[in-house]
């Protein structure tokens, strides 16, 4: 097979390239504010973490060179490859891996470290769509099921023991691919029936708990017409939901550690604590609601050139948006991470093949779960949960990562035309 | 449906996002306040620490200037570490020790460098610092002592501590606090209030002038005087009279409740706590547990009070009307208290009555005296409660509420004791009938032996003792801070029972330290005590316990004297109570050789006994 034949003419969708263009340049200039001191030499400083994301940004420019030069078929035939290996590597974290506040994530060669979790969301977005793209493959059959929960499962549980809840929260999203392909809607909503009640039941009691759902079985019992009334399945949605409301409470209160409980109840607001695990949350609040509308300017930022904010350049990035930025500015990122997100969703729709639709859905997933989790940490409505937001964020490993998830993906779009 | 999940998702994010962020950014203005609070710093203005003077006007402590290095870590750069080093006088290791210390603390907040540099160190090194970038110097006042007595009774000051500061969000690091003493019970007086400055930063910290052309600014208040209940003279020469002893004086004026003396020996120079060896020599003081130098012995020591309770005694017997004047009680060297219980009693005529037994110090008696007040009520329970709540309306078993920050509460035993020590009931007033001498379960402090010493001169109520006369020459009585206490005995016992302890000087117990001229009344007392060696119980020479006031009518002056190891009470207590009398009443002392007897005499081969690890005899 000739390559020129399969893989050109290429068209690309130039829209995400754009928007991937501005996230990342908006992002360093953000980092630049954030890490740089009175005393420096140059954006190349290399002992500044601006002027090494500047190394990190060229460094995945070569790397989208190198993603369109390989045949779009590659990287669906070695999928599976690629998730071994990946796997190898998150294994042998806990040989080699090296210690960075708090956990064994990284390897690390001289001054250089690299994340192998950031590139087994890729291998596991890969694998799950050249499962799912095979046409017998059917979530209502319980054995498909099972492996495709197993494929997200095994990196997600190895993340979890490094111990990194963020990354393995990411994997654990993938479910809702499974989801989008034929999953029965049923366990998304007891999923998220689960979660609510988890809520609940912190923030208000067993007993309201309980209440609510006997309230809300009844209410279904009228509603369903009379004809087709039945009263057991509601009795056992009833039990079922008063029983993880008593094991909830119980493993909220005698599993979990003190620092877990803290962080949930300081964003459900049941504590306040200014100086212990809420000064990030407290601090990144303040430098992003002094902002105001308009910002206080670029480099103008009291709250990040004072350092006050932990992690700033990292996880906490977006409060330099919001202090130096504004509401305005905000916003924008906001609505560029929107537009790439559904754009994206766009193309998914057009594809041809099965594997580039699934893996379209899965970068989604990921994408908006960065998104999500991290800005909504970052301006206090959900626990500290310490993932980076894409592109965005200071970091090698994760923007290398994003790159290449988002660039395959186009790769394969780009290609869309010469498949049938 | 399902193809949309996702877009929902998406846009119900980017909606809640942007209604958080306009609620944080647009409508809570609160959080820009905050920001506020971190980009204006503020800048002090130390007011100097009030003066101290003695009840005459003696000035006692005042202010030296002092200078704290003070330091910025993350300001530290480019610095000749070396230089900085020997201009300090400290080595490399500790000069990174501190500056990791101060780094922890804070990056951005000062922290002490090198504290209360004196000002010659000062003079060499003003002229340098410069060179140091992040390091500063801070001007404080520190305490300067005319007096090298008294050490228990000021206190001192020292920098406050996190714990302090945490808690009290007036001091910061370095700031100077009162820790003991007077300094620490007025320090919000002594301290004044300190000015504030705030002086906007940029991004880089650096001031760019006063913030709102200084319209939150304020002026330093100074500290205000303090003029003490203290005779400095009286208090020096308590203690020369302790020096080489253990023990205790507090000497009150009970016609006010003023302490015109508080002596705690050993002490120490209150002026090895300031400058740069405060430290060195703290740590010196703080580790010597045998001699316990910061321990205030007049405030904080409990022994027994022995015999001279027998006072306590006889006034209750006479309340409840068990006794009379002229009750009279045989002695044979001690008697029977129980069946085969014997109490000794040393030789004297016998029988004794009211009189004759306080100034013979009779056990007999007052083992007597005390049955009958016990066995007056139906119940023992009830009978030692009736005595106990006479015995603490003189102030024992409790703080007296004094205006110094430490104190002991010692012990009066009630019922409710004696019930736990034996089963409920199953104890008589012979079980407890070595309270009648003050020895049993008692426990007194110094403080309190004077001030039920007071309440006698003043023939049924005393006057909460303070230390504390006026405050920037404004009467403290006119703020209430003087409160009049009554016991719940009659005045008209009083008489003669003070005729008692006049005549313990006349031809009692403490008739060899008769002081001439003067009316003093008094009682001695012993007090048994005990040690552990090894984990053995041993007993030690006696306490010498004096308990006295004068003159006889319209007092003076009411002391207590308690010197550990001192066998009989006569024989250190007594002479110095009268000369410590003398002293205060007529100024000169007329018993040069007594005197000199005081002076001299040491204890501390009493004091060797129990750590020398030989055996050894006690009461010689």
């Amino acid at each position: 097979m000739n390559r020129s034949i399969t893989d050109y003419p290429i068209k690309l969708d130039w829209i995400p390239i754009l928007l991937f263009v501005l996230l990342v340049g908006i992002g360093w200039i953000n980092i630049y504010s954030a890490s740089s001191t009175d005393v420096g030499n140059g954006i190349f400083d290399l002992s500044k973490p601006y002027g090494k994301q500047l190394v990190y940004i060229i460094l995945s420019l070569v790397m989208i060179v190198v993603v369109f030069a390989i045949e779009s078929k590659f990287y669906e035939r070695f999928s599976i490859v690629f998730y071994l290996i990946s796997l190898v590597f998150l294994l042998g974290i806990f040989v080699f891996g090296k210690k960075i506040s708090g956990a064994t994530s990284w390897f690390v060669f001289g001054g250089f470290s690299l994340q192998p979790s950031e590139f087994a969301k890729v291998t596991t977005v890969m694998v799950l769509a050249k499962y799912l793209s095979d046409g017998q493959i059917n979530m209502k059959n319980p054995q498909h099921l099972i492996t495709a929960m197993l494929l997200i499962a095994i990196p997600a549980i190895l993340v979890l023991i490094q111990p990194d809840a963020g990354s393995a929260l990411v994997f654990i999203s993938l479910i809702l691919v499974l989801y989008l392909h034929s999953m029965s809607g049923w366990i998304i909503f007891i999923g998220i029936t689960s979660i609510l009640i988890f809520l609940m039941t912190l923030l208000l009691s067993v007993t309201w708990v309980i209440g609510i759902s006997l309230v809300f079985c009844s209410l279904i019992y009228f509603f369903i017409p009379k004809k087709k009334r039945t009263i057991g399945p509601l009795i056992g949605l009833f039990m079922i939901c008063s029983t993880l409301s008593y094991s909830v409470d119980y493993i909220f209160k005698n599993v979990f550690e003190q620092r877990h409980r803290d962080r949930f109840n300081i964003v459900l607001g049941l504590t306040e604590d200014m100086q212990g695990i809420g000064f990030n949350t407290y601090q990144s609040k303040i430098a992003i609601g002094s902002g105001g509308f308009w910002g206080k300017g670029y480099l103008e930022g009291t709250q990040t050139k004072g350092n006050f904010v932990p992690a700033q350049h990292t996880d906490y990035i977006f409060t330099t948006v919001g202090e130096e930025w504004g509401f305005f500015g905000s916003t924008i990122v906001i609505l560029l991470f929107a537009g790439l997100l559904l754009r994206l969703l766009f193309l998914v729709e057009r594809q041809k093949t099965a594997f580039a639709k699934w893996y379209g859905y899965g970068l989604v997933t990921v994408l908006f779960i960065h998104f999500m989790v991290n800005i909504g940490m970052v301006i206090g409505l959900i626990p500290t949960i310490g993932i980076p937001l894409p592109f965005f964020s200071y970091g090698g490993s994760a923007l290398w990562g994003f790159t290449l998830l988002l660039f395959i993906f186009l790769k394969l779009d780009g290609n869309r035309v010469n498949e049938w | 449906m399902r193809r949309f999940f996702l877009h929902g998702l998406i846009i119900f994010s980017v909606l809640a996002f942007l209604a958080k962020l306009a609620q944080l950014q647009l409508a809570d203005d609160s959080y820009e306040i905050l920001s506020n609070n971190i980009a204006i710093k503020k800048v002090y203005d130390y007011p100097e620490r009030g003066y101290i003077f003695d009840r005459n006007g003696k000035l006692i402590v005042t202010n030296q200037p002092s200078y704290d290095i003070m330091v910025i870590p993350k300001d530290v750069k480019d610095i000749d570490v070396e230089e900085l080093c020997t201009l300090l006088k400290i080595k490399k290791a500790d000069y990174d020790a501190i500056l990791l210390k101060a780094t922890n603390y804070s990056p951005r907040l000062p922290s002490v460098f090198i504290p209360q540099l004196s000002k010659d160190d000062f003079a060499a090194l003003q002229e340098k610092m410069w060179k140091f970038k992040g390091f500063y110097i801070q001007k404080r006042a520190l305490r300067d002592y005319q007096t090298k007595s008294a050490a228990n009774v000021l206190g001192y000051i020292a920098e406050a501590n996190e714990m302090l500061i945490s808690k009290d969000p007036y001091y910061q690091m370095g700031d100077l606090v009162g820790i003991q003493g007077v300094e620490k019970a007025y320090e919000e007086y002594l301290r004044g209030v300190k000015g504030v400055k705030y002086i906007q930063k940029d991004r880089f910290n650096r001031d760019i002038g006063s913030y709102k052309d200084g319209i939150y600014d304020s002026l330093p208040q100074q500290g205000r005087d303090l003029e003490l209940t203290i005779d400095l003279e009286l208090q020096q020469y308590g203690e020369l009279l302790m020096q080489n002893k253990r023990g205790g004086i507090v000497a009150i004026e009970p016609e006010t409740g003023e302490i015109l003396a508080m002596i705690s020996a050993p002490s120490y120079d209150p002026s090895l706590l300031i400058g740069r060896d405060r430290s060195k020599n703290f740590t010196k003081l703080y580790y010597d547990s045998i001699a316990k130098p910061l321990y205030d012995r007049g405030l904080l020591a409990e022994y027994p009070p022995g015999s001279t309770f027998k006072i306590l005694n006889a006034l209750v017997a006479l309340q409840e009307g068990v006794i009379d004047e002229n009750t009279t009680v045989s002695c044979n060297h001690g008697f029977f208290y129980a069946k085969g219980s014997f109490m000794k009693c040393h030789g004297h005529a016998s029988p004794v009555n009211l009189n004759s037994g306080i100034y013979n110090s009779c056990n007999a008696y007052f083992g007597t005296v005390y049955k009958k007040t016990i066995d007056k009520y139906a119940t023992t329970s009830e009978g030692i409660n009736h005595w106990a709540e006479h015995v603490k309306s003189f102030g024992l078993g409790d703080f007296l509420g004094y205006d110094l920050p430490t104190g002991k509460k010692g012990f009066v035993p009630t019922s409710s004791y004696y019930d736990k020590a034996y089963r409920n009931d199953r104890w008589r007033s012979s079980a407890t009938v070595s309270n009648g001498i003050g020895q049993g379960e008692l426990l007194t402090t110094p403080i309190q032996l004077a001030n039920f010493t007071a309440a006698i001169a003043n023939r049924g109520f005393y006057y909460t003792p303070h230390i504390i006369r006026k405050i920037d020459g404004e009467s403290v009585d006119k703020k209430g801070m003087v409160k009049r206490n009554t016991t719940t005995v009659d005045a008209k016992y009083f008489e003669p029972v003070i005729q008692g302890m006049f005549d313990v000087f006349e031809k009692g117990t403490a008739y060899s330290v008769r002081a001439e001229g003067i009316e003093i009344c008094g009682k001695t007392g012993t007090a048994e005590n005990f040690t552990k060696i090894n984990g053995k119980r041993v007993q030690l020479t006696d306490h010498s316990i004096f308990i006295a006031f004068a003159p006889k009518d319209h007092p003076k002056i009411a002391i207590a004297v308690f010197v550990e190891n001192g066998y009989w009470g006569a024989r250190w207590a007594g002479p110095i109570a009268s000369l410590m009398i003398q002293k205060h009443l007529n100024d000169s002392i007329s018993r040069k050789d007594l005197e000199k007897r005081m002076l001299e005499g040491s204890l501390m081969s009493e004091y060797v006994k129990p750590i020398s690890g030989q055996p050894f005899t006690i009461n010689k």
